[in-house]
């Protein structure tokens, strides 16, 4: 294997397992250590510039950082990272000193945002600083889109989306709230530099079934309806409800339900449990207030008397695999029939832009998305750009602040007449040593065998009464910080110097985990079955020295490193050394710059 | 000397051997020699080792005298006897031990001070009365617990950290061990794994004195140009001569070296020890011939290693002296004193 490049901005950000799994890229070991030290403020700040919504995101990401988290590799259960992200925005301090400021002289250029949600806010976050004048049109009342109309308020509670939302709109975005918007033509007649279109994913998908045109009085699109509740037009559902569908609108569905009255909430999936959309803990969460779930049961037809609805009627499946994809088949079972007399449709929602006329320069793939470039953002019309929902559809929050990180880049390159692909900032990274004397590092080091902390929850009684009571209480203080000694400071490298190495062993003999050989090498399948302890997880790579003297190379096996630094503690020439590696995202506008 | 904390955690792929046990469970405290040092490249090629043969760590017993070579039992196999004794005196501390269990597995670790100056009159006669036993010395030629005076295993003409060169012949304990009558002997070194674990293997299977002459740089005071037991110096000059491949019990011999390079001995637990010359003349069955090849290396300034020297049919001490298989230490008092009875049976036989 050819020696590793580790100035490669990339290979020592693959390390950091769950900054690399983020879309937005946060430096999470980063804030984590800040958390431990009760800098929370500082913590926060991390977070906002890269993520711009951690107190919401705290308690509502779909945490694509924890399965990746080497933890879950090492030992069992990932570091809580979305719950301790939670801690920083709950103990943080005031932040208005660390805020960027937004220059009272505008730079000339004006900017359309379309939709207020996350994406539209972050991408008005990086570009307000440069002095661009924003407008930004919703037919929402307030800002937050679906953050707003579409997580219920015992998982997020209002004052929490309303701080991080303000605080963005209150830099200085002209928003207009109550206004439809319905025409791109009209907006493009209003002369704006760049326009971002982030409206998100609106439409909730329906199921044309037998019966479901007579039923439409008792049948709810998910969205809509969680919708409805968060503007308080809904207040109470009775009866038996069904929610249908395995996603997080399902599970925000039935536990709103059993909140505002009905007498019973079910809750019918097509697939098996496993492979439900829904995040794991929110599964758990549903199940833990008595709400079941029952899987494999395609719906087959709503029955009704005379348009009043009484119930539905559900096939039997079992999943075969079948060329390495899951399949549904019948089980020959009698069909179920399930009373209900109102049904919430929870299966999928989809970008729809039927106010963009399509021939105005954007075009549009089969799928009725955008085509863009994924790098810039960019539609086919240079000047507009999309992100969030309305990108590539249906995501997370997390992903809205990376396209918008992105989209801002190309806008401000649009705007100032550069190339928004050829002209990109490049990424970087940075190294530095964390030796501070003898066995002295300026980071916590030692290994924490401590299980995975369980996040306090509030009374059950009391919280399904209120529809307002925030059900998961997160961390406090004392359980944030032993949490936060779980992380093993995978953004500290294991960084090797060929030529100071004596090849003396002393690092293979005491890594805890047998990540280091030296050995004869060879092409990469073969040297990863010749180290000490096989490397068996190809999406992790290995770390391959120049040639040594005997004419050996060191390989390490990135996967299963503890980053306890024993390696360069037991190196007696300094050939091994923990350096922070800090990973440079363009991003424009941030606090730092 | 190391702060951070061993953690305990394994690499989850680590397998166990026959006996269930994984190759940390074999491990000691961790180390407070010098980063770098030698000699925690020998504890952890024991430990390797020891948890491959599957040999149970409670029926060990760890001896040695004084200096960072002693030091060493403590950082392997923590789940076993040890006796760290006074300077030079581990040899006879080791066969006390012997002589009242003869069923432990004894290692002995000792150093070139402990072994070579001090205690050289101790070694001689462990070597003469064939404790059946590995004897480990952790040669780094210089007296690291002082601050690097020579020590008596220093080649003539070597420097010291400063430049200044030892003016006395060297002692090497290989020729003295071959030439008392040791019937197993090899030379390695510590930066040489694959060399040093399967000759630990052998050893610890050998029935009778094995010897292990490690080459241990100490990184602190012996590890400099001018020295001939640096990591440059031992790589640059090493001349294997014979490999030792340790072949378990029910494993097949796969590879096919050209006739006559190897041998195979058979070891007491039907495991197979299969020698590799590296050059076809030399026997490692004659200890004459093994000697003379030895000294005339040394005299060119190579460092023969390898497995210099077996004896096929070895004895130890509890053969010379006709000893029951049963440990002494396990015989009851109705064993050693059998009563009247029998010793008027045994003066009848005298009439």
């Amino acid at each position: 294997m050819k020696a590793t490049n580790i100035y490669d901005p990339n290979y020592f950000h693959k390390v950091v397992d769950c900054q690399w799994a983020c879309p937005a890229h946060t430096p999470v070991p980063e804030y984590i250590r800040l958390i431990a030290q009760e800098r929370y403020t500082e913590a926060y700040m991390v977070n906002w510039e890269s993520n711009v919504f951690p107190g919401i995101l705290g308690r509502t990401c779909d945490r694509p950082c924890e399965p990746a988290c080497r933890r879950v590799r090492t030992e069992e259960k990932p570091v809580a990272i979305c719950r301790l992200k939670r801690v920083a925005a709950d103990f943080k301090g005031d932040i208005s000193s660390y805020l960027p400021n937004v220059p009272k002289q505008k730079n000339g250029k004006r900017i359309a945002l379309l939709g207020a949600g996350p994406a539209s806010l972050a991408v008005a976050r990086d570009l307000l600083p440069l002095g661009y004048e924003i407008d930004m049109f919703d037919r929402d009342p307030g800002g937050g889109g679906m953050m707003r109309s579409q997580i219920p308020a015992f998982r997020l509670p209002a004052d929490v989306l309303e701080e991080e939302v303000d605080l963005i709109v209150n830099m200085g975005i002209n928003a207009q709230y109550d206004y439809e918007i319905t025409s791109m033509k009209a907006m493009l007649d209003m002369d704006y530099d760049a326009y971002f279109v982030g409206t998100g994913a609106p439409r909730g998908r329906d199921l044309d079934l037998p019966g479901r045109k007579e039923v439409s009085d008792h049948i709810s699109i998910g969205i809509d309806w969680l919708s409805s509740v968060a503007f308080g037009h809904t207040t109470e559902i009775s009866g038996n409800v069904i929610v249908m569908g395995g996603g997080n609108t399902a599970m925000d569905c039935c536990r709103t339900s059993k909140r505002l009255g009905a007498e019973t909430v079910t809750v019918v999936v097509r697939s098996g449990f496993h492979v439900m959309k829904a995040s794991e803990w929110e599964k758990e969460d549903a199940q833990a207030e008595g709400i079941p779930i029952l899987n494999n049961r395609p719906p087959k037809e709503f029955v009704h008397d005379n348009g009043k609805l009484k119930g539905v009627v559900f096939e039997r499946v079992k999943p075969v695999e079948e060329n390495g994809r899951l399949k549904y088949i019948p089980t020959g079972e009698d069909d179920v029939f399930m009373e209900a007399d109102h049904i919430l449709m929870a299966i999928g929602q989809e970008n729809h832009c039927p106010w963009i006329e399509r021939d105005i320069g954007i075009e549009f793939d089969k799928w009725d998305c955008p085509i863009l470039d994924e790098n810039t953002l960019q539609s086919t019309h240079p000047k507009i750009f999309f992100g969030g929902d309305s990108a590539f559809g249906p995501e997370n929050i997390i992903w809205a602040s990376a396209h918008a990180h992105k989209a801002a880049i190309s806008i401000h390159l649009l705007c100032q007449g550069k190339d928004p692909s050829k002209d990109r900032p490049p990424e970087g990274v940075n190294l530095i040593s964390q030796k501070m004397g003898i066995h002295e590092w300026s980071y916590d080091a030692e290994h924490d065998p401590s299980k995975r902390y369980i996040v306090p929850h509030a009374n059950l009684r009391r919280s399904l009464d209120n529809i307002k009571v925030e059900v998961e209480l997160g961390f406090d203080e004392d359980l944030g910080y032993q949490e936060a000694q779980r992380c093993l400071n995978c953004d500290v490298q294991t960084v090797f110097t060929e030529k100071l190495c004596i090849e003396c062993d002393a690092c293979v003999d005491i890594c805890p985990m047998d990540c280091i050989t030296f050995t004869e090498n060879q092409d990469e399948p073969d040297l990863r079955s010749s180290l000490m302890v096989p490397a068996e997880n190809p999406e992790q790579d290995l770390y391959v020295s120049e040639d040594l003297p005997t004419g050996r190379v060191m390989v390490k096996d990135e996967d299963l490193c503890l980053h306890c630094g024993l390696c360069a503690e037991r190196c007696p020439t300094n050939a091994w050394d923990m350096q922070k590696s800090i990973v440079h995202n363009p991003q424009i506008g941030s606090y730092s710059e | 000397m190391t702060f951070v904390k061993k953690p305990e955690i394994h690499h989850p792929l680590l397998t166990v051997n026959e006996l269930g046990l994984k190759r940390r469970d074999y491990e000691g405290l961790v180390s407070t020699l010098c980063a770098g040092c030698g000699h925690d490249s020998v504890s952890a090629a024991i430990i390797q080792a020891c948890s491959e043969l599957s040999l149970p760590p409670h029926r060990f017993a760890k001896l040695s005298g004084i200096g960072c070579s002693s030091k060493t039992p403590s950082y392997f196999l923590s789940n076993s006897h040890g006796f760290n004794s006074v300077h030079g005196r581990m040899p006879s501390v080791a066969t006390g031990a012997n002589i009242a269990n003869r069923d432990l597995i004894y290692i002995g670790v000792s150093g070139d001070g402990d072994s070579a100056s001090i205690g050289l009159g101790q070694f001689a006669h462990a070597v003469r009365r064939k404790i059946n036993m590995l004897y480990i010395v952790d040669n780094n030629g210089t007296y690291g617990l002082t601050k690097g005076q020579f020590s008596a295993t220093n080649d003539y003409g070597s420097t010291s950290k400063r430049g200044v060169p030892n003016l006395y012949s060297p002692i090497d304990l290989v020729c003295m061990a071959l030439q008392i009558g040791a019937s197993f002997v090899a030379r390695s070194f510590s930066g040489d794994k694959k060399q040093l674990v399967p000759l630990i293997k052998a050893a610890l299977l050998h029935n009778g004195f094995s010897f292990i002459d490690i080459i241990s740089p100490c990184v602190m005071f012996n590890n400099h140009d001018g020295s001939t037991k640096s990591y440059g110096h031992v790589r640059d000059h090493s001349a294997p001569i014979v490999d030792a491949d340790f072949v378990a019990p029910h494993e097949e011999i796969e590879v096919d070296y050209a006739p006559g390079s190897t041998e195979t001995i058979d070891m007491p637990d039907g495991s197979r020890l299969r020698l590799r010359k590296l050059e076809d003349s030399y026997n490692p069955k004659n200890r004459v011939d093994a000697l003379a090849y030895v000294q005339r290396a040394l005299d060119e300034g190579d460092v023969v290693t390898g497995l210099l020297y077996v004896e096929e049919d070895p004895a130890d001490l509890h053969e010379v002296l006709e000893t029951p298989e049963v440990p002494l230490s396990a015989l009851t008092e109705s064993d050693l004193c059998p009563g009247s009875e029998t010793l008027d049976s045994i003066n009848a036989s005298f009439r």
